[in-house]
């Protein structure tokens, strides 16, 4: 007994002083559950074509990834930040405070976001207007400031399938729902004149009729899905009524169970996102510790390899994934050379 | 009462009175209940098993496409010198050239198709393939100029087209195959090119990404685990243990041994996240530990096992009746010796039990990795021990949790794969717990 607590003992020291002497040569990446697909495509062909090893890539969350980043310089820290919203001045705050003085802004490319429902199911036609007028807590009828009324999708326009309103929309910790809420309830509530009314209801403050347009209905009938697109996915087999809120690339993985609707009579693709012509899609980033870049061996490398025309291009496998191909990447990737810092937020 | 007549009524005279029916009554539905109670546990692992078994264990097996192909120096070397340096410079995209010709020959030869099929059938093969090969070269620059023979993995539509995850009406929605392609794959398994075998790569092969399910596999996972593992055991099994004897044998009984003692109890209820706060803490920001490790994880975990370690040793303890140690006292042995040549192995068979039911509490954890960096795409092999403890790597349910989240359906039998991989090494824990049990267990 007392040799083998011996050997235990000589073991734990072991331990203890390699730890001390191991210096890090992987990339430490972290953030958005988003960017994720695309950073894991990234590192798996870094790792095959370059002489370093492949980055290790942590999801958790954009919010999660930038707090990492803004933890302090050295080796314990994260390299790259992944965040499918831009980074705020809080964040740049906080950097500032631990030390972390210059920070590179890379954008990779922009995601779109889809409105698809059961493969079996008819096919909807969607403007930011009907989504406004399902999902608000109060919508105008009448010429009225109402509680939400409609139960049908025909109900809100005559042209649209009779089934029951049910959505399963992104839950307010995702960086998705952000965007929802600006690029479709928000502008859904302009479009049918809601947002009018709403102002004239709080004496024409502007900033209050916005909030009082995201207001969502807590009825049921609009779902919060806090988990992934997996999750939604599941939902919507439980209940054929539902139309789900999915990531493009995610659709595009599973077009043999989901049917897409058009947003304002456009159909979402690479191509009409990359076109603006889709509405509804948002830009995606890393942001790069640039006090690492010469420490943590192939980081330069990586973050010119992320935008090059081989990965992040519009025939790169990102682009084949589902992720909408930058028309300014030759831009993004002069900078990326230059390791040009990201100046004050606009 | 004689026997004649109770068989005749097929009553004792017992079962006369109404209190005894009720009585008996009472106990038999108490017994129903305890079987409904057995019932609906049993049905619950049924129902567990046979959904994730129906959906993980085509993971075993794997679709693979046989090439014969050419390793052109014309492509892969265009100096011609053979210099290493040279031949890295060419990357998988370069060498994706190489899978497709040797594709469009061998559909050629075998009539398999038309011209106007390559594309459909480019797809077929996984992106992995080039890599494959590009990792062969490399490894020996001197087979280039070789015609070599590969078996490439199938990419995951495919491959589920032979699981039964993919059917002709499904491949019809589907943007990512078509019936043609199909078409073409059921071609080339009557010419024995295409086979669908046991997959031995889903245990040693890496994570890959979401483009490749097809070649995603446990080997970073389980190494990481059972790195985290030996660290639990090495440290969590001699800390318990001399904690329990301390506090079993010879600490006073005071409130403050009290207090321990309630505090023990209290931790092993804390919920294991809380653990994961505190390695982040302590072990990455205080102490300077790298991320995703598997040194910081094994930390954790072990700060997770003890108190049950404790509570399970303290009680074998227990078990030792005081006439053993009255005995060894009674001739001569000091306190320490009767603990360590009479109490010690007479309880160990209930310490290793506790132990290892312990160490699969362990494994099993994902909540407490997540906050110290483990729940990553990690695809690098961690080196071995010691290093290796500080390279990072991922664990088996983290992979589990991960493989849930992707975009493509083929990643769902992946995970429940993993999860049969995972139950089988709790299984196997248990047992080694019951037979350790019951071969070395002494009743008194």
């Amino acid at each position: 007994m007392k040799k083998y607590l011996g050997s235990c003992a000589v073991v734990a020291l072991m331990l203890a002083t390699t730890g001390a002497a191991a210096a890090r040569d992987q990339i430490q990446i972290a953030g958005s559950s988003t960017v994720l697909p695309y950073a894991s495509i990234v590192a798996e062909a870094f790792g095959e074509n370059f002489d370093h090893p492949t980055p290790v890539v942590e999801s958790g969350g954009s919010g999660a990834g930038r707090k990492k980043l803004c933890e302090g310089v050295g080796e314990n820290t994260i390299d790259i930040a992944n965040s499918s919203s831009r980074i705020s001045q809080s964040d740049i705050d906080t950097c500032k405070a631990n030390g972390v003085n210059e920070i590179q802004e890379v954008r990779i490319g922009y995601d779109g976001i889809v409105f698809a429902s059961d493969i079996n199911g008819p096919e909807y036609k969607f403007t930011p207007a009907d989504w406004h007028a399902a999902l608000a807590a109060k919508v105008v009828k009448d010429g009225q400031l109402v509680d939400n009324p409609y139960k049908t999708w025909n109900e809100i326009r005559a042209d649209l399938p009779e089934q029951p309103i049910l959505a399963f929309i992104p839950g307010t910790k995702h960086g998705t729902r952000e965007v929802f809420d600006e690029k479709v309830i928000v502008a859904g509530c302009e479009e049918n004149g809601t947002m009018e009314a709403q102002a004239a209801a709080n004496n024409g403050d502007k900033k209050a009729a916005g909030k009082a347009c995201m207001q969502l209905r807590t009825d049921g009938v609009s779902v919060d899905i806090d988990g992934d697109y997996t999750e939604t996915l599941a939902r919507i087999d439980a209940n054929k009524n539902g139309i789900g809120v999915f990531g493009l690339s995610f659709y595009q993985n599973n077009t043999d169970k989901l049917r897409v609707a058009t947003m304002s009579d456009v159909a979402p693709s690479v191509e009409t996102i990359a076109s603006g012509d889709y509405p509804v899609s948002r830009p995606l980033y890393f942001y790069v510790k640039n006090a690492h870049l010469d420490v943590i061996p192939g980081l330069q490398e990586y973050v010119e390899f992320f935008v090059s025309d081989d990965m992040a291009g519009p025939n790169g496998p990102l682009a084949e994934y589902g992720l909408v191909s930058d028309p300014e990447l030759a831009k993004t990737q002069e900078a990326v050379k230059n390791r040009t810092p990201m100046g004050p937020l606009n | 009462m004689t026997d004649a007549v109770i068989a005749k009524t097929g009553k004792t005279a017992l079962a006369g009175s109404a209190r005894t029916r009720r009585r008996h009554a009472s106990e038999r539905r108490f017994r129903m209940m305890g079987l409904a109670a057995v019932a609906v546990g049993v049905l619950a692992l049924l129902g567990l098993l046979v959904s994730i078994l129906s959906n993980g264990l085509s993971s075993f097996r794997q679709t693979y496409i046989t090439l014969e192909i050419y390793l052109d120096p014309a492509i892969l070397d265009k100096q011609g010198n053979r210099d290493p340096a040279d031949i890295a410079k060419v990357t998988t995209f370069g060498y994706a050239p190489l899978v497709e010709g040797s594709l469009v020959r061998m559909m050629k030869d075998h009539g398999i198709g038309s011209e106007a099929d390559v594309d459909t059938a480019v797809a077929m093969i996984s992106k992995e393939a080039p890599a494959i090969l590009r990792r062969y070269v490399l490894a020996d620059p001197s087979r280039i100029g070789e015609t070599v023979e590969f078996d490439l993995l199938a990419s995951g539509r495919i491959d589920g087209y032979y699981k039964g995850r993919v059917t002709m009406a499904s491949a019809e929605l589907d943007r990512n195959t078509s019936p043609e392609q199909l078409q073409l794959a059921d071609e080339m398994k009557d010419a024995g090119i295409l086979v669908t075998r046991f997959n031995w790569d889903f245990f040693t092969a890496p994570d890959a990404s979401d483009t490749r399910p097809e070649a995603a596999g446990l080997g970073v996972a389980i190494l990481g685990s059972a790195y985290m593992m030996l660290i639990v055991l090495v440290l969590s099994l001699p800390i318990g243990v001399a904690a329990s004897i301390y506090l079993e044998e010879f600490a006073p009984r005071n409130r403050f041994t009290d207090l321990i003692e309630v505090n023990i109890a209290n931790l092993a209820a804390v919920p294991s996240i809380v653990f994961g706060i505190l390695g982040l803490a302590v072990f990455i920001n205080f102490v300077g530990l790298p991320q995703s490790a598997p040194v910081v994880g094994g930390l954790v975990l072990t700060l997770m096992t003890l108190p049950t370690i404790i509570i399970a040793t303290r009680a074998a303890l227990k078990a030792v009746p005081p006439s053993i140690r009255d005995g060894a006292l009674a001739v001569g042995a000091s306190k320490m010796q009767s603990v360590f040549h009479h109490v010690l192995p007479l309880a160990m068979p209930g310490i290793l039990t506790g132990t290892i039911i312990g160490l699969a509490q362990a494994l099993g954890e994902t909540a407490p990795l997540l906050l110290i960096g483990m729940v990553a795409f990690v695809r690098e092999y961690p080196a071995a021990p010691p290093e290796g403890f500080f390279d990072p790597a991922s664990a088996l349910p983290v992979q589990v949790y991960n493989w849930t989240q992707r975009g493509d359906p083929a990643f769902v039998e992946r995970a429940s794969g993993a999860i049969i991989v995972l139950l089988i090494f709790l299984l196997l824990m248990n047992l080694v717990a019951v037979i350790l049990r019951r071969r070395f267990e002494r009743r008194w």
